[in-house]
Parts: C-alpha cells; structure tokens; sequence
C-alpha cells in the first residue's frame, strides 16, 4: 500500500506506453492534467455510505473536494452490508478510506483490525456525551458519529390524549380503548413471530433493573460481567410471559404490521423509532411522542443507537480521511444535512440544538437522553440470537416456567462468552 | 476474439480454411483486439509487480503468452473458440472452488481476518491512546537528513523539531519562519506542501516523535499533518521474541501457533490473524456431536426438500399441462396464462407476499381459510417444514408446466393415434408412450431443479430465517434450514462469523450435488438409449 501511488502512476505509464505502442501514438497518456486546477491537494478518498447519507452529503463532498482539491469516490451501499464488506476487503487494500456505520459494528471492526482510532481532540466536546460515549470503545475514539436514534412510546392523542403515567395507566388505556371497541390493540411493539426482538422489547426489560452487561468505572460495558441472568431480568422473565399471554405483546404483530395498524388508528400506543414516524405522518394519525412508562420500577431506558463515520485501518489516505472528518463531517453543515434526510437527531451539539425546532426529534432525543448506547463490544453479537429466541418462547407461552428459563439462556450465554 | 470472418468463410474452399491467409482487415482487428488484452494484462501486471504477489504475475504473464499464441499463430482454430471460456471459467468457478477449499483449512472468521503482520499493527493502533490532557501542538511536516521529521509549535509558542529516531528539542528561534503562531519552516529542513503530503500520507501517519529519549514518555502524531497530540502506546510489540507485551499491566502475550496472541493462562487478544487448522473445520461436526446431529437433520431434509419440491411441482406441472393440452378443454389460453402467473413475480417477492399470507394471526391463510383459526404455520416445526414446501412447489410448478408443454406438443400425435389403433388405454398411451418420451427430454432439467432446490436460499431465508431453532444446540440451527442457510449464517450471522466452517460446510454442499448430478446425467443417458 505504501506504492499506491507510485503504482498508479507506473501502471498508468504503462498502459499509456502499450497503447501508444499499439495504437502508433494516438492516444494521448491520461495524465493528472485535472488536478492541476485543484487549490493545494490532489488527494484521493473513498468513502463507502448508504444511499440516503450520500444523497444528504452531495453538497458537503462538493464542497470539501472544491476547497482540498480532493477528488472524492462515493460508493453507495446497502448500509447492512457495509459491515461485512469492511471486514472482508479492507484487508486487501483495495478497501474505503472512510466507512458510515453503526455505533454498535465497532467491537467486531476493532477484533478484526479494520478500523482505527479518530483524534477528535477538542472536537470531542462539540458532540452530544452520548454519542462519543457510544463511539468509544476500549477507551479510544473510533468513529465521528452524526445521527442518534433510539425508540420512544408514540400514542394516538385521538385515542389516548394524555402521556401514561405509568405502565398500568398505559396497560388500563389500552384495555379500556380496545373494549370500547375504538382500537383492536392495547400496544403495538413490532418483534418476530420466531426470534422476538430484544432491542425493541429491551426498554421495558431495563425499567425491571436488567442490563445486558455490567459497567467499567468509565462507563463502558463489561464484556466479563454479564448481566442477563441478575434478578431483574428474571422478573422481566416473568412479566414478559403474563404480557404474552394477555396478548399485550404478541409474536404475531412484526414491524411492518405494526406500523400498518398504528397508522390505521388500530392501537392508542406503539414503541418505535424515528423511522416510522414519516409513514404515520402519510396516515394522518395525530400523534405525540413520549417517554416509556416504567415496566418494573426503574426507568424504561431505551438502547440508543449513533451512527456516523470510520476511518479504515487499511486506508491509503489517512491524512485526507481525517481531514475530511474532522473538518466535514464534523460540521454542522454535514450534520444538519444528513438531519434533514432522516430525521434523526444530529450528533453535533450545535446542530442537536437547532434540530431541537422539530417537535419529533425533540421528543425523541428527550426520551434517548435517558437511554445508555447499545453495547458497542463484540461479545454482544454472541447474545442477539438465544436473547430473542427466549424471549420468542416465553411469549408464546411454550417455556412452561419462564424463569427457569430464562436463566438457561444466560448460563448458556455465559458459557458461550467463557469460551 | 473470434477472427475469422464471415466472408472469408464464404471464399474459403471447405478443407482449406486454416491454410487461407486472412484479409488485411480482419488482421488489423485481430491486433487491435488482442493490443487492448495485452496492455490490460500489461497494466494488471504491473500493479502486481509493485504489490510483490508474484505467483499471481506469473501466471497472468503465461496466460498473456498463451493468449497472443494461440490467436496469432495460423491454426489452433479450436483453441480459438474455446478460450475465452475457458479463462472466465478458470476465473469464475475453478479459482472460486480452490478458494473455498483454501478457506476451508484455515481459521478465518471474526478475530482471524488478515495476516500477523496486519495484526500487530492493528493491535499497537488500537491501543495507542492520546494522553488525557495533554497539549496540542501546531506541527509542519519537514525533511531532514534524518528523514521525516514534525516541527511543532507548543500551545505556549516553544517551537520544537523531532524525527522518528530523534526526540523533540527546541531550535534556534532565529532559524524559524512562522505563519501566525505556527512555524512553517525552519533553515536546514524542506517543509513538505500538501501535495508532498498527500504522496505520502501513510507514512507521515505512521510517524511517532518521541517527546524524550524514551519513547514511554510518549510521542508526538500527526493524523492530518497539522495538528499533533501527544500519544502513548500500551502494547509494544518485541520483534526478536515475537510477544506483545502491555506495559501497563505488564502482561506478556505469545503466538502460540493459534492465529493469536495469548498468555499461558488462555487470556487472549481479540485481534488475531489466519493461519492453517488442517481439518479442524470439517471435523468440527464431529468434535460436536449436538452440532453434528443438527448438522445432519439439516442435511437430510436438504434431500428432502430438493426432492419433494421437484417431485411435486413436476407432478403438479404435468398434470396441468396434460389438461392444458387436451384438445376438449375450453379457453385453454386463460388458464396456461393463469398458470404461469406465479412464474412471472420475483420469487423473493413472492416469498415475503407468502410471509404475510401465512401469518398465525394476521395471514389470510388462518383469517379467510380456516375461520381465523391461530396455526402457527412457520413456528412450529414440522408445520413450517410443510409452509416452504407448499411456497416452493407453487413457486416451481409453472417452470415445470412449461417445460412438459413444450415436451408434450413435441412428441409426435402419430404416435398416440397408432397406439390408439392399436386398441391402448389412455392410461396406457400416457404411462407407455407419453411419459418415457417426456421423461427423456425433461429429465435433465429435473436434475438441474434439484441442484437448484438444494441449494434455495430466497424461499426458506424469506419465509423461516431456518427457523423455529432446534433447541439443545448452541449454534443457530432451525427446523428448516438448508445446508446453504446454514452457511450462510454461519459465515454472516453468527455470533462469531466463522468463514472457515461456512467454508467447509459449502465443499460438503458441493460434493453432495456434484455427486447427485454426475449419477442422474449418467442415468438419462441410459434412458436416452432406451429409445
């Protein structure tokens, strides 16, 4: 990688060489005659991102490849895949400079050495805590995040005009709307029929005191203390099992329907993220957003998801990826842009703060200023599978004893993590 | 890169196409064409060159070679022909195969991801951390005869030069130009522009100015060649021993010949590198005995599914079209059209359409066919195994109406008439007469559907996710995963991605079908001859 650019130039010399040779001269070498209009640089970037943040970034790369005279490479990836492709081909060399991605990716990225540390120096202090919180992992700064998400409780205000105070006022609410025959659901939580879904049923596991991991005096995860089986969640066990079975929360409801019902006014409550918020708009739902009543005593805190840009380990040009991200991407310009195409709060403060206008990105930031990152340590991939299946199973009533239950699965878990 | 042309053809006497001297326009496109190859594989060759992969550069030099030969040298019209494909599948299937067979023997996955020397690097980046508190420095990136070096200018104004071998010190105020506050330049050392410093970026990223003759005192670094601050690294990594040591908590980890380092006592760091296991993956299944159990329930209804999903759609296809072809059947065209409806979505579409359909409680199946009755048609297991089948089969059947519809029409209605004369049964006319002769035509389609059922990802990914899991087992094994589902989540969605078992587990999926396909080709060959 150290050649790269003596590379390029000798394979370009080369193949003008043979097609001078061939063609008897005709073809004029490709030469870098571009770049001699650029101002000072000539540096070269490849960043990989989704399709909406590249469309939200045109004018931000526009402008950073006016001003350094970079020449800046966008490909545009499914935002799953992007994961996967970094670990694979970055290795190569022939991988990004800069990736998007999810707060909760770093662990696995930093295991497979794919990703490296970002000095944000001062920078740091213009973020929201929680989102450089999320971006550090093993006490370095991995990413500069730009968008955080997390759930939030949003009503119908036609079926249900007041916040529940509590989680029997939303259970009671709910009850009451559906006997009156307004709504055919107390609550909509969109999981899955076989694997459940921990994340979204996640807040009302963490208001019974159950977190997934214990915390490090920095406040990082602990990935030797695991949490799962503490007496708390063993009570979530429990409640999760009579909610299932009074069809408080049900297998068969997925994210699609759950959006669809709400949106048809089927239920007073659902719990959901900013991504839904534009399809009840189309509906026509007058809603409103607050937090989620506490389950089992504690605050119901949701998992707060950041997203926001990597540098690879195996970038062949550090120095224009830092450029780009500290100076870019870390501008209020980039972050309310990439605001504005999904609506999910900026991680800049600066930018937090007048994204703060919009009602919705308010009420859910309130809500997720509550919340504790994801996990962002690569144990965590271990659990989603046997967490969810669990979940799945004492929902429907198919674990006899959900306690007993529940504990197997951090034994397992717990041995899975001890190798 | 065929070169022969059609009006050469045309003059050529019958036996002398070889010996004819072509035109001077097919030959000048000849060497135009075969220029570009040879300039691509100049190009590649050249990179290759640069990047060391020298097995890789002998082999696309021989095949440059084999290429001009055999296009420039007068015979060889086979070769010729055949070339092109042979290289795209040398390309596309052979090296592929090799690859999975390589990956298969080593330990690639999460935490093994690239070589050592990637991995020390990774391991010393991640735990290089800037010192809590420490200033930030305005640096310039200069060359001395030391090499690479950092002016830097102190938050108080100090201005300071250092190189990687010599620590920072002051310099003569009076040697200094200065920007502002910054120090720009200083008399015996090249400031390097940006453009110098964009050539060469992972050097100057890589550079580490020690602030005092110990390096643990910590260094200066740079990551966009202005600013700097001052780091300090925790693992060093001891070339000569080949350990990695933390100095904070003074442990020592080894390479212990498992594609990792680690301490006596089994404490590990999460970064490792790929290395050979040997057949540590293909005897996994067996070193687990609940994972090869799974492993083999999964296999079987592999078989079974391929073979009741072409089973039945070819029943369900023939039947059809043997209605559809009967001459007394009226509006025959409304329903072929009818029938072949399904053929004409996007299966994965169909598939999630399906998902939705077979819903406990919200599917159409349940509310409208069985009065909103609760089956749990994809989370039981036996129940979900029934769902893919039924999905699949109506996502097959048309393939197999078509292809019966055109056998079919293709045997000769002589044939029927005669046997007819003769004084046979329909049935007899179908099971003597139609069906062996369909069968010979459609039989090697039916084998290439079952190498295709094998391995159908779209239907039981959509539809199951493989799932209801088979409990007892710690890896995510379902009810109606298939081999390639497995692998799949093996390879992409397992705790641990593990690329070296997927790996494994898809040189069985291949060895499974080729087996299949080489005995059923060599028995419709057999049929063949029955006729």
């Amino acid at each position: 990688m150290k050649h790269s650019s003596l590379m390029k130039a000798a394979g370009v010399g080369a193949l003008a060489l043979t097609l001078a040779a061939c063609a008897g001269g005709g073809t004029p070498a490709p030469t870098s005659s571009g770049e001699s209009e650029a101002p000072q640089g000539g540096g070269e970037l490849v960043i990989w991102m989704d399709e909406n943040r590249a469309t939200a970034l045109e004018g931000v790369i526009a402008a950073f490849e006016e001003e350094t005279g970079t020449t800046v490479e966008v490909v545009v990836k499914d935002f799953g895949a992007i994961r996967d492709d970094l670990t694979t081909q970055a290795p190569s060399g022939e991988g990004p400079d800069v990736v998007l991605g999810a707060h909760d990716w770093i662990g696995k990225l930093v295991q497979n050495g794919v990703i490296s540390p970002v000095e944000l120096g001062d920078l740091a202090g213009d973020f929201e805590d929680v989102s450089i919180q999320a971006m550090t992992y093993d006490g370095s700064v991995y990413g500069v995040p730009v968008s955080i998400e997390n759930l939030a409780l949003v009503r119908n205000t036609d079926l249900a005009p007041d916040a529940p105070a509590t989680w029997d006022d939303l259970v009671s609410t709910g009850q009451a709307a559906v006997e009156s025959g307004e709504a055919e659901f107390p609550l909509l939580v969109g999981i899955d029929p076989n694997n459940s879904d921990p994340f979204h049923l996640y807040p009302m596991q963490a208001s019974f005191g159950g977190p997934v991991f214990g915390l490090n005096d920095d406040g990082s995860y602990n990935p030797d203390d695991l949490q799962l089986g503490n007496e708390g969640n063993v009570a979530f066990a429990g409640a999760l099992a009579e909610w299932g079975q009074s069809g408080l929360i049900n297998l068969n409801i997925s994210q699609d329907i759950a959006k669809e019902q709400f949106a048809n006014g089927a239920s007073p409550y659902t719990i959901t993220g900013p991504w839904n918020l534009t399809a009840f708009q189309e509906a026509g739902v007058n809603y409103a957003i607050s937090e989620i009543p506490s389950a089992g005593g504690q605050p119901a805190t949701p998992f707060v998801g950041v997203q926001g840009f990597f540098v690879s380990e195996y970038a062949n040009n550090p120095i224009v990826a830092a450029q780009f991200l500290t100076e870019y991407v870390a501008g209020e310009e980039a972050q309310s842009a990439i605001f504005e195409s999904g609506q999910r709060a900026p991680a800049l403060s600066s930018a937090f703060e007048a994204a703060q206008s919009n009602e919705d990105v308010a009420a859910f930031g309130a809500v997720g200023a509550t919340g504790v990152p994801m996990p962002n340590i690569p144990e965590m991939d271990a659990l989603w599978a046997d967490w969810g299946t669990t979940e799945a199973q004492i929902i429907s009533g198919d674990a006899a004893d959900p306690a007993a239950a529940w504990t197997a699965m951090a034994d397992k878990i717990q041995s899975t993590l001890d190798g | 890169m065929t070169t022969t042309s059609t009006p050469e053809r045309r003059i050529a006497p019958k036996r002398g196409i070889m010996h004819q001297p072509p035109s001077a326009r097919s030959m000048l496109v000849k060497i135009a064409l075969l220029a570009i190859v040879d300039a691509i594989a100049v190009f590649a060759m050249t990179i290759l060159f640069f990047q060391e992969s020298w097995l890789v550069l002998v082999i696309l030099g021989a095949v440059t070679l084999l290429v001009n030969v055999i296009y420039l040298s007068p015979g060889l019209l086979p070769a010729k022909y055949l070339t092109p494909g042979l290289i795209f599948l040398a390309v596309f299937q052979i090296f592929v195969v090799l690859y999975s067979c390589y990956i298969a023997f080593t330990n690639y996955g999460d935490g093994h991801n690239s070589t050592k020397d990637d991995a020390i690097s990774a391991l010393v980046s991640q735990n290089t951390q800037r010192i809590e508190g420490s200033p930030v420095y305005q640096v310039q990136v200069v060359e001395g005869a030391g090499g690479l070096g950092l002016l830097a200018t102190s938050p108080e104004g100090e201005v300071l030069v250092g190189t990687a071998e010599d620590a920072l010190a002051p310099v003569d105020p009076g040697a200094v130009t200065q920007d502002g506050p910054r120090a720009t330049a200083l008399e015996g050392w090249t400031s390097l522009s940006m453009q110098d410093v964009l050539q060469r970026q992972q050097e100057i990223t890589a550079l580490q100015v020690p602030l005092e003759d110990d390096l643990s005192a910590g260094f200066l670094r740079t990551s966009n060649a202005i600013q700097a601050f001052v780091f300090q690294s925790n693992f060093v990594y001891d070339e000569a021993a080949d350990t990695m040591t933390d100095t904070e908590a003074g442990t020592v980890y080894r390479d212990l010949g498992n594609g990792q380092f680690e301490t006596e006592d089994g404490e590990v760091l999460g970064t490792g590198w790929q290395i050979l296991v040997g057949f540590e993956n293909f005897l996994y299944p067996f070193q687990n005995p609940k994972y090869g159990e799974a492993l083999l329930g999964v296999t079987l209804w592999t078989f079974a599914f391929a073979i009741l999903s072409v089973g039945l759609a070819f029943v369900l296809g023939l039947f059809l079209a043997l209605t559809l072809n009967d001459p007394r059947m009226r509006s025959r065209k409304v329903y072929r059209t009818l029938s072949i409806l399904p053929y004409a979505f996007p299966s994965f579409l169909s598939a999630l359409v399906w998902l939705g359909l077979l819903n406990t409680e919200f599917g159409f199946v349940n509310e409208a066919l069985f009065g909103s009755a609760n089956i749990p048609w994809l989370t039981d297991p036996w129940l979900a195994k029934v769902s893919v089948l039924i999905v699949n089969v109506w996502l097959g059947f048309p393939y197999m109406f078509l292809i019966c519809m055109g056998a079919l029409q293709s045997i000769p209605e002589e044939l029927t008439e005669a046997a007819t004369v003769d004084g046979a049964s329909p049935w007899q006319v179908f099971g003597s007469i139609k069906f062996p002769l369909l069968l010979v035509s459609t039989a090697p389609l039916l084998i290439s559907s079952f190498a295709f059922n094998f391995n159908n990802f779209n239907t039981i990914y959509l539809l199951t996710r493989g799932g209801p899991r088979i409990a007892g087992v710690d890896e995510n094994v379902g009810h109606t995963d298939l081999l390639i589902t497995l692998v799949y989540k093996t390879a992409f969605e397992a705790g641990t991605r593990d690329y070296g078992l997927a790996s494994a587990l898809s040189i069985l999926i291949f060895l499974i079908v080729a087996t299949v396909s080489a005995v059923a080709f060599s028995r419709t060959k057999a049929l063949e001859e029955l006729n």
